[in-house]
């Protein structure tokens, strides 16, 4: 189990999505996942090792690592790209369970079952505004823990142990803090397309209404 | 999800370029993924544990480090090749909604389109001409672009191509200025030359590609500007039976060169 299990969920997802969310897909998969595992992760690989603090207090480094990394970047990080991959998820069910249900009655229910109509609509629907959701969410988050998204050179730390204010260096802050807002740009970037989306497909089947209501 | 994921997805693309195109993946995939995964990341592994400062005041290494190396060579190659590898996502983008338009064109039951079946419309190999050669050149321009900037970065950043031995260091909390040594600088050095050589031949196989699809477009244009009689079903016929013995030999080569798994 690992990123390729996402990766062969979201090839499946494509499969039902509309224009943008195929580049949704496309961004999520080149800019998000495969800068993460080719590049992200190994910045963070060493970070509590190559912490140092100006102390030979044992304990001290540790526990002042603790405080202002309660959850580490990266790993914040990982979940969010596995959480806002999820919601996709939902359309991909209520594909097969179309399918199931046509293959159960022996009948044609619809047109094409993974035609974006009706009550697939809305579980697209609710899937795209659960995906700005979370990257909202993750976003604000990011922010609120650090503080902003700088990575600073030095945090100063008081807590029991250390015997007073103590300097401690975090390693690679200016690389972190890059790659950082790369995470933001491509997370709006996504909140953009999911945006987009939604207005299209929304503007697209009130059209649709609207014209059917107008003929009859 | 690693490289070899991009691997596959630019594999689709390699059927639609032009012979010089797909020598420009083959660049790209053994000269400089294959070396950054099997090699470079090896020598770039230890490099902050390895960076020694003449110094026992803790946190000067890491101030040090961070002031000379602000993002490592290798996540720099690493985007490098993200961002250059992308453009061409435009093009299987473009290909992918001309293959939904046929087999939706096909699914209506028009008397316009001329394939068989769903798997023909499905292998078709298309020509770059029209809106697709837009987006082909739209795609080698943008990956000439990518390929620049990265480059002046690389030197900009660290003040040319070469890995010193030794950098001198007086950031806060080093007491004084402080002699800092970085690891396997001579291995460094090579494979930055490496690095950079394999990129200048990417650009030069770009500028050639871009020029012969230029060359190609005038030289159409003149002719059907002399020649308005002269049938277009005729000269496709000749001209994808042409393509398809291209694509045997290229492919037949590949096969041979291109080991490449996932």
């Amino acid at each position: 189990m690992s990123w390729g299990f996402l990766c062969d969920l979201l090839s499946g997802v494509n499969k039902y999505s509309t224009g943008i969310g195929r580049i949704w897909v496309a961004v999520a998969f080149i800019f998000r996942l495969l800068v993460y595992v080719a590049a992200a992760e190994s910045i963070w690989k060493y970070e509590h090792d190559e912490f140092e603090c100006n102390i030979r207090q044992p304990g001290c480094e540790n526990v002042c690592f603790d405080h202002f990394f309660p959850i580490s970047h990266i790993r914040l990080w990982a979940l969010q790209l596995i959480m806002v991959s999820t919601p996709s998820l939902l359309v991909v069910f209520h594909v097969a369970y179309r399918e199931n249900r046509e293959k159960h009655h022996n009948q044609k229910f619809y047109k094409s079952p993974g035609e974006i109509d009706g009550g697939l609509l809305c579980t697209y629907l609710t899937s795209l505004i659960l995906k700005t959701g979370f990257e909202i969410v993750f976003l604000v988050l990011f922010y609120k823990l650090y503080d902003g998204f700088k990575v600073p050179r030095l945090v100063k730390c008081d807590i029991r142990p250390c015997p007073n204010t103590v300097d401690c260096y975090i390693s690679k802050p200016t690389e972190k803090m890059i790659f950082l807002y790369f995470l933001v740009a491509t997370s709006c970037l996504c909140i953009v397309l999911n945006l987009s989306e939604l207005s299209y497909l929304s503007f697209k089947y009130s059209i649709k209404c609207y014209l059917k209501r107008y003929i009859k | 999800m690693d490289w070899g994921s991009l691997h596959s997805i630019l594999g689709g693309v390699n059927k639609h370029s032009t012979s010089i195109g797909k020598i420009w993946l083959t660049v790209l995939f053994i000269f400089r993924i294959m070396i950054l995964v099997v090699a470079a990341e090896r020598v770039w592994g230890d490099e902050q544990d390895d960076f020694i400062c003449n110094t026992l005041q803790p946190g000067c290494k890491n101030v040090c480090y961070d002031h000379f190396f602000p993002i490592s060579h290798i996540r720099l190659w690493a985007l490098q090749l993200i961002f250059v590898s992308t453009p061409a996502l435009l093009v299987a983008m473009h290909v992918a909604y001309r293959r939904h338009e046929k087999k939706r064109q096909f699914r209506k039951g028009d008397q316009k389109c001329e394939y068989k079946d769903i798997e023909e419309i499905r292998k078709q190999r298309f020509h770059i001409e029209g809106s697709l050669w837009w987006t082909y050149t739209s795609s080698i321009f943008f990956r000439l672009v990518f390929e620049a900037v990265f480059m002046y970065v690389f030197y900009f950043m660290y003040d040319g191509f070469q890995m010193p031995r030794l950098m001198k260091c007086s950031a806060w909390p080093c007491p004084n200025t402080v002699d800092c040594f970085v690891s396997r600088p001579t291995e460094k050095t090579v494979f930055t030359i490496f690095m950079i050589a394999v990129s200048s031949i990417c650009i030069l196989l770009n500028v050639a590609e871009l020029c012969y699809l230029v060359t190609k477009f005038f030289l159409r244009r003149s002719k059907r500007a002399g020649n308005p009689k002269h049938h277009p079903n005729h000269e496709n016929k000749e001209e994808t039976k042409q393509n398809e013995m291209n694509e045997l030999i290229s492919d037949s080569c590949q096969n041979t060169v291109i080991g490449f798994s996932s």
